[in-house]
């Protein structure tokens, strides 16, 4: 089923923080503009749900994007490239063909899982993962929550938590106290940071705070009962109705590579104007570095700009950009995984959970495509992004790229597509089981 | 007071408030998602839509992932339970 075309000069995939910048900025420069997101609604991974609360930052860029011409294209996911300069998207009701002059990619990040004994029981989650939940509806009053991992979500979530009535029983974040304290130093030199640092130290006033710490497994009868920690020398069971664990956040790079951009070290590689290496396609946001909400912001607008030919205007926020991104260099090295997560797998772990893959049985293998070809590793429909992060920190594999379509379609828009040249394709798109 | 929605969850009734998505209301309902292929019952993982592990058949179709879908009125969830 086909839902139609649309033109536009500016097309914006992602509308979270630096999608919302980058279609507000270049519709205001007289673009036409499509902003297209995979959620209900515009937002992102941090705003989400807030885009239409009164006196938040969210809603101001709301409001200026509603004013603007940007056509907003809600709960589409664009999962490939038909033709040079043409995005394919797919909603509940069929797929639409979105043609731009210029591509604005801002799709966010992920975050990463390493999996360990139990990690696949109901009610362990990611980070992230449990907020986005309760932001979309489910009550946590009154629970018991372990949030584990890295990262400075870690903490933001169990405020959030906090606030919404959970009982947050233990952070546990497996950096060191020094390799904090770095992270500390430079949280002091962000101005803009302080604020965010000492509110959320007030929020979090009480709460049991280990570094040094991390889960080891997860219990249960068919649901979350307990975690096990390591702290130092010891380990803790400790009972609790939710793990809320994530080791930081991966880049989505799956787009930008599909479309054929350069991908460096695992991000998207932009020069100053988040240009990629195809000149009609800027990038802005987290697929280029993890550098949290303001960096976003700043790369969107820089992006926005540049992609309607308004290099000067864009020129003026390079400085900014430059700062916020130090501070991205500190945050990464601050919570750098330490080598003792490497073995947080057992061999009888699930590390592939589509396609329920043990440890045991990938570690034969001497590559992500040796071990995909025999055991199926990364061939479920989530194509690869919650096992590659994972074998990549534990066995140092390097994911392969992922093929189109970049999300498992409905099989019914895929045979409404035009035939493929490419019919190797075929194993990539199997539909979710 | 936000509008209460009523779905059915594996034949229960379960009333939320609008906004809310299906993988919110089959954890209200006591139920996991879907079944692994060794038999393992899986909950939402990520929360935005990669995982997939916590796909339910919702109104008669599968395979749905339930963290990207808003319940509305009447909605029929079924889980692999
Ligand atoms: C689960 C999670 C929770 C987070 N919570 C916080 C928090 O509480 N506080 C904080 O400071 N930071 C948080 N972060 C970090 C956060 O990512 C940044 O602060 C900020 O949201 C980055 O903005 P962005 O616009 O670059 O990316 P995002 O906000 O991630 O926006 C990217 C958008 O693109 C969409 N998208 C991706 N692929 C496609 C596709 N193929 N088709 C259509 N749409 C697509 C995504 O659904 C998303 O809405 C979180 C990150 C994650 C992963
Ligand atoms: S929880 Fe991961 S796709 Fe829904």
């Amino acid at each position: 089923m086909n839902s139609g075309q649309k033109e536009f000069d500016v097309l914006v995939v992602g509308g979270g923080p630096a999608g919302m910048a980058a279609a507000v900025s270049a519709a205001e420069s007289g673009a036409s503009v499509g902003i297209v997101d995979d959620n209900p609604q515009l937002g992102g991974q941090i705003w989400r749900g807030e885009v239409q609360n009164c006196e938040s930052e969210a809603s101001r860029w709301f409001e200026r994007l509603c004013a603007s011409n940007a056509n907003q294209l809600c709960g589409m996911r664009v999962i490939d490239q038909p033709g040079l300069g043409v995005l394919r998207a797919e909603g509940c009701k069929g797929f639409c063909d979105l043609s731009y002059r210029k591509l604005v990619l801002a799709n966010g990040a992920r975050e990463r899982f390493l999996p360990f004994p139990g990690w696949t029981l109901p009610n362990v989650m990611g980070a992230g993962a449990l907020q986005a939940l309760v932001q979309s509806g489910l009550p946590v009053q009154g629970k018991r929550v372990v949030v584990a991992g890295t990262g400075p979500l870690l903490l933001a979530v169990a405020a959030y938590l906090r606030k919404r009535g959970a009982e947050i029983v233990l952070i546990c974040e497996q950096a060191s106290r020094s390799s904090l304290a770095k992270f500390g130093l430079s949280i002091l030199s962000q101005r803009q940071k302080i604020g965010q640092a000492l509110s959320l130290r007030k929020d979090l006033s009480g709460i049991r705070f280990f570094t040094n710490c991390w889960p080891v497994a997860a219990g249960g009868d068919g649901i979350l009962q307990a975690v096990i920690i390591s702290h130092g020398n010891e380990v803790e069971k400790v009972a609790c109705d939710y793990l809320a664990c994530g080791f930081h956040l991966v880049p989505n790079t799956e787009l930008a590579a599909l479309v054929g951009c350069a991908v460096k070290d695992g991000y998207v590689d932009v020069d100053d104007f988040q240009q990629t290496s195809i000149p009609s396609v800027f990038c802005a946001g987290e697929p280029t570095g993890i550098g949290g909400v303001e960096l976003s912001l700043i790369e969107g607008q820089i992006a926005g700009l540049a992609a309607s030919g308004k290099n000067k205007a864009s020129q003026k926020l390079f400085s900014m950009r430059t700062r916020l991104q130090k501070f991205a260099t500190r945050l990464d090295r601050g919570f750098a995984l330490r080598p003792e997560l490497k073995k947080l797998a057992l061999p009888e772990t699930i590390i592939c959970r589509c396609e329920d893959v043990t440890y045991g049985s990938l570690k034969k293998y001497t590559s992500w495509r040796a071990a995909k070809l025999q055991t199926r590793c990364g061939m479920g429909p989530c194509q690869g992004r919650v096992c590659g992060p994972a074998t990549e920190f534990f066995l140092n594999w390097k994911p392969d790229s992922v093929r189109p379509p970049v999300f498992p379609t409905i099989l019914e828009n895929l045979a409404a597509m035009p035939c493929q040249p490419e019919q190797s394709h075929s194993g990539a798109m199997r539909g979710p089981q | 007071m936000p509008e209460q929605i009523a779905v059915t969850v594996n034949g229960r009734h379960v009333a939320v408030s609008s906004g809310t998505t299906v993988a919110a209301a089959v954890i209200l309902a006591g139920a996991h998602c879907r079944t692994s292929i060794s038999g393992e019952p899986r909950g939402p993982l990520c929360g935005m839509g990669i995982c997939f592990e916590c796909r339910v058949e919702i109104d008669g179709q599968r395979h749905q992932r339930s963290c990207q879908i808003v319940c509305s009125e009447g909605m029929q969830v079924s889980t692999s339970e």
